[in-house]
């Protein structure tokens, strides 16, 4: 930085630029030396081990992680790392944005950087990180999964082995305006999409229903609507993907599923924006008023119960399980898994932090810290809990009958196809059956082993 | 220049419309980042009840915000002198100097601006990994630095251009070597130029993402636009916007105030000493 | 002024160089010095982007194994692919993918960058009439370009909601976000929004170094206010003009995290080539999104030669300095003949 080409003109005195330039380029010389002198330390190419490799190693370790939301991390981190002074656990923090921090652990893989160890993963990406052997496989007999609610160590595991335990867990469930029922004489919940319907009418007869939307569930291009579809084909007892591996819209209950998407957009039982709310926009619109019954994540319940003004719904609404075609539907499995980078050292250090963060005390602290959903049966029963978080019983039950989202290698891909494809039936650009002919032949290649 | 009066009515119009133009999406963005949480989407021109709510959580806790703006001061910085120093030199001699290839060398530069950012970045990362540049500044000024130079090498030799070359060789028949008559004759005629060169520079380093991300892991390094994708909401799906736009304030307001300093003193401290 | 002017024939400006010293050794000179004062720009690029290119061009060349083994792991190595990653581009689904996104691109670029030149370059006539206030504005028109696009992206994102300011001020409801035409027209606002100032800024500082005298003497010659701007103004501002218009075509032909922040990405109607070159390197088709770098880096080439050929035959300069010398031809005394070839 500081080898400033001298000018080559002949009997040229003087720089050419002097000044504030020059003295600029100083500083800043020694600014990058001084002040990045603690840094330099991240990276090293150690050579990819085999995903199988034995976890050994003791020593400081990294974690690697979205944003905590809750300040909370950091202490359960000073636990750790108090107790265990030489095998000190260091946060990595990365972007709030779940795309960006698949891409960075991503390209820490490429690299085979060994600046990670534990990963905190999104569910489905454990098939895609597992079968590039960018992680380490755990001995199912060093942790104690039979705590765990089963579908929730499904999806830390490929091809029956394990790759991530899970540390939090998330399910869809069916928000509804009990108030408004009430006032309509209905007592309890609708279990089938019939009743659901028949409820909604009845309500919008009332004076208080005027301008209450029937339903809504995520229909705009993105993750969402692929979670959309997975819980409306599951709650009519199809799949996406087959337990075999292969695409499955060939069925007539994959037609009966993503009929009622298409149908409850087309019959205006959802908004007329239903295709530009994301996440947090069909919460804002469940807390405006304007909606009787919702699909949406348990982290709408806190919010949407503030009395702080923001939202018009609190103390107005209750969950239940998701309705379906015939009865009870399914919910789709969210949460994340911790897992360790096949690149990194320390393994054991790292497979210890692991079962002291999925540990019973750890969730437990973590649950009424940041009210994300446990992987322990036990914790949804406490009546603690419960009591702080009425909504867990209902929530367990999701979780147990939740269906997970096609695991697939590729499934980035994967998603992107079922995105465009439902996406066009919501939208009218294409009959159901076009579409779920044109996605069983787009997720055919996709899927092949 | 004195225009008469309804010429001058209607320039101050003019700047009116331009800066209305400008500014009001930003006021929305300033609006938005003083309601309070709860009152975020309102859509009201004034905020019902003003709030710092957010301004206080940009600072809170455990985000380092105050020091991630100063890491984007130092690479921002560091990059716009470094363009500015190197970009001068280039666009020199390819303002005032006569040899072959000069079209060849200019379409080369501007060549290194056709390839989209992502395609650098795994390679780099390679690299930087490889030679222990990662958690350094050195990492994220010298790809900014190549994002920089040819847009700035381009404009420098187009403003250098603009200006006779008949200038300096008064200055150097009149006993000036080559480059004082560059530094005294040309770099004060082209302060404006050279001034906005820097601004422009200035502004892409310190906004700055993708490597700035991938070639950082502390969070001591992170820079101001690194960190602003790491707010976060109360629970998982629960978007900042209030926040972002709050941090948007903070980190758009100090530019604006330094380059209303700056503009006047540095194109005037230029200019001093010219000829003009 | 106490300037000379020459009356030789433009191409000898450029041999300028050559005037202060004599003969061979001088041409020798300055080529050292042009390597020497070039060489610092040049090692820059070629280690920041040059060995990146490279390196994304051999990956372009091979494909990346995605087939699984018997134990479901990919297997792992890469082989040679020849044009296999290029002639995929052109076929099937992702053909109809790459010339949507081909043209978006290119409709993009194309009422982006004539929208910008056309409200930069107001802006920055209207400033240069002003004579208070001009700072003041100038600093905010850097507004616009000063947010980080990831947040002026959530900006208009949050303005363009069915619910937001824009529906609020047009008392209308469109669905602004939703996958189709009006997306493309949101992007193209928030677009032209943010850059036009940048357009503003280097064609008021092209303007600013306009020596007054030029504009009087036209003025005591009796041309009037169009006359001078399209014989004077628009003549002297138009390389920087040329350069600005030119980088921002560059930039927007890559235009990547406004239409994924604003309406996100995988929409057909705002799916840009850098986006579907974003979409293969993050599902771990290296080589592939490196053709498409590549393919796009042939577009970008093609349309910059061609702007440049249409535009400014030399866009660095020779043209304005032909034009201001047919104006101004007081003939120099002792000018030294071009020198090198």
């Amino acid at each position: 930085m500081r080898r400033i080409p001298p000018i080559g003109a002949p009997r040229t005195t003087g720089p050419l630029v002097t000044g504030p330039l020059v003295t600029g380029t100083v500083v800043c010389a020694a600014l990058a030396l001084t002040l990045s002198a603690c840094g330099g330390d991240g990276g090293g190419g150690s050579d990819g081990a085999a995903s199988t490799a034995s976890l050994t190693g003791r020593g400081p370790i990294t974690f690697v992680t979205g944003k905590d939301r809750s300040g909370y991390l950091q202490k359960q981190l000073d636990g750790w790392n108090a107790d265990h002074p030489k095998e000190s656990v260091r946060v990595i923090e990365l972007p709030d944005e779940p795309n960006d921090q698949r891409q960075q652990m991503i390209q820490n893989a490429t690299t085979k950087s060994d600046a990670y160890t534990v990963l905190n993963l999104d569910v489905v990406w454990t098939a895609e990180f597992a079968a590039n052997r960018w992680l380490t496989q755990i001995p199912k007999d060093k942790v104690d999964l039979s705590k765990m609610l089963p579908a929730t160590v499904t999806t830390g595991q490929y091809r029956g082995n394990l790759y991530a335990v899970p540390s939090t867990s998330d399910a869809g469930m069916l928000y509804y305006r009990k108030d408004l029922l009430a006032k309509a004489g209905i007592s309890a919940p609708p279990k089938t999409y019939a009743e659901m319907w028949s409820d909604c009418d009845k309500v919008q007869k009332l004076p208080e229903g005027k301008g209450v939307d029937c339903f809504f569930t995520e229909v705009n291009k993105t993750e969402s609507i692929t979670i959309s579809a997975v819980e409306a084909i599951g709650s009519a007892g199809g799949s996406i993907v087959g337990a075999d591996g292969k695409p499955t819209l060939n069925t007539p209950q994959a037609e009966q599923g993503l009929e009622f998407l298409v149908g409850a957009k087309k019959d205006g039982r959802m908004p007329k924006e239903a295709v530009t709310l994301d996440t947090e926009g069909g919460r804002r619109y469940f807390q405006s008023g304007k909606l009787l019954f919702q699909r949406q994540w348990p982290y709408q319940y806190a919010l949407a119960d503030k009395s702080d003004g923001s939202s018009k719904v609190a103390g107005k609404f209750a969950v239940a399980q998701l309705p379906g075609p015939n009865g009870p539907g399914v919910a789709n499995l969210g949460g994340h898994n911790l897992a360790i980078s096949a690149f990194a050292k320390n393994k054991a250090t790292a497979l210890d932090f692991i079962r002291y963060l999925t540990g019973e005390q750890s969730q437990r602290a973590n649950l009424l810290a940041t009210s994300q959903a446990p992987t322990l049966a036990s914790l949804y029963d406490d009546p603690e809990m419960t009591k702080k978080f009425p909504y867990l019983p209902v929530l367990k039950q999701a979780i147990t009958n939740a269906k997970p989202r096609p695991v697939a290698v590729k499934y980035g891909d994967v998603t992107a196809a079922i995105q465009g494809e439902v996406y066009d039936a919501v939208t009218g650009k294409k009959s159901v059956d076009q579409a779920l002919t044109d996605l069983q032949g787009k997720l055919g290649p996709l899927t092949a082993q | 220049m004195t225009g008469s009066l309804p010429k001058r009515v209607l320039s101050y119009l003019g700047l009116a419309v331009v800066a209305a133009y400008c500014l009001a999406p930003f006021y929305w963005m300033a609006v938005s980042a003083f309601r309070r949480p709860q009152d975020q989407f309102d859509n009201s021109i004034v905020p019902t009840r003003w709030s710092w709510e957010n301004f206080h959580a940009v600072f809170s806790g455990d985000n380092g915000f105050g020091r991630a703006l100063l890491n984007s001061l130092v690479v921002a910085g560091c990059t716009t002198v470094l363009t500015l120093l190197i970009g001068t030199f280039a666009a020199y001699a390819l303002a005032r100097l006569d040899f072959r290839f000069k079209n060849a060398v200019l379409g080369l530069i501007v060549a290194t601006t056709m390839f989209p950012g992502i395609s650098q970045l795994v390679p780099l990362l390679k690299l930087f990994t490889d030679i222990k540049w990662i958690n350094t500044y050195q990492a994220m000024v010298l790809p900014s630095l190549g994002f920089a130079l040819p847009l700035s090498v381009w404009l420098l030799t187009a403003f250098f251009r603009q200006l006779p070359y008949e200038l300096e060789q008064a200055a150097m028949v009149d006993g000036c070597t080559r480059g004082q008559a560059f530094r005294k004759i040309i770099i004060p005629l082209a302060a404006p130029g050279v001034f906005t060169t820097a601004i422009l520079t200035f502004i892409a380093a310190w906004n700055e993402f993708l490597i700035a991300l991938s070639m950082v892991n502390k969070k001591e390094m992170q820079t101001a636009t690194v960190a602003i994708s790491k707010f976060t909401g109360v629970s998982g799906f629960d978007q900042p916007f209030g926040t972002q736009m709050a941090a948007g304030v903070i980190v758009t307001v100090p530019l604006i105030a330094v380059v209303l300093v700056f503009q006047r003193r540095i194109v005037a401290g230029l200019t001093a000493g010219g000829v003009k | 002024m106490t300037t000379t002017y020459d009356g030789t024939p433009p191409a000898a400006d450029t041999a300028a160089a050559g005037a202060a010293r004599p003969g061979g050794r001088d041409v020798q000179g300055t080529k050292r010095l042009a390597a020497l004062l070039l060489s610092p720009t040049l090692l820059v690029l070629a280690l920041v982007i040059g060995y990146p290119v490279l390196a994304g061009f051999r990956e372009s060349l091979y494909a990346r194994g995605e087939g699984l083994d018997a134990n479901g792991f990919v297997v792992q190595g890469e082989r040679f692919a020849g044009l296999d990653n290029y002639t995929a581009i052109f076929h099937g689904d992702r053909g109809d993918a790459f010339w949507n996104a081909f043209g978006n691109t290119t409709f993009f670029t194309v009422t982006t960058v004539v929208l910008e030149t056309v409200i930069g370059v107001g802006m920055a006539l209207i400033m240069q009439q002003a004579f208070r206030g001009r700072g003041l504005v100038r600093a905010s028109i850097l507004v616009p370009w000063a947010i980080p696009t990831a947040i002026s992206g959530l900006l208009w994102r949050w303005i363009f909601q069915a619910d937001g300011a824009a529906n609020a001020v047009l008392r209308h409801q469109i669905l602004w976000t939703a996958d189709g035409f009006q997306a493309k027209i949101a992007v193209v606002i928030a677009e032209v929004w943010k850059t036009s100032p940048f357009i503003g800024l280097l064609v008021l500082a092209g303007l600013q170094m306009i020596p007054r005298e030029v504009h009087e003497a036209a003025r005591v010659d009796g041309a009037g206010p169009l006359q001078r701007f399209r014989r004077i103004t628009l003549p002297l501002v138009r390389p920087a003009l040329l350069v600005a218009v030119l980088f921002r075509m560059l930039d927007v032909l890559r235009m990547f995290d406004l239409p994924a922040v604003l309406i996100g990405v995988n929409q057909k109607s705002v799916e840009t080539l850098t986006m579907i070159a974003w979409f293969e390197a993050s599902n771990l088709r290296y080589g592939s999104a490196a053709a498409y770098a590549t393919i796009l880096f042939l577009y970008i080439a093609l349309i910059a030669y061609l702007f440049v050929k249409l535009l400014g035959a030399d866009i660095i300069g020779e043209a304005r300095q032909h034009s201001k010398r047919t104006r101004r031809n007081r003939p120099v005394k002792g000018r030294r003949k071009k020198v090198t070839a």
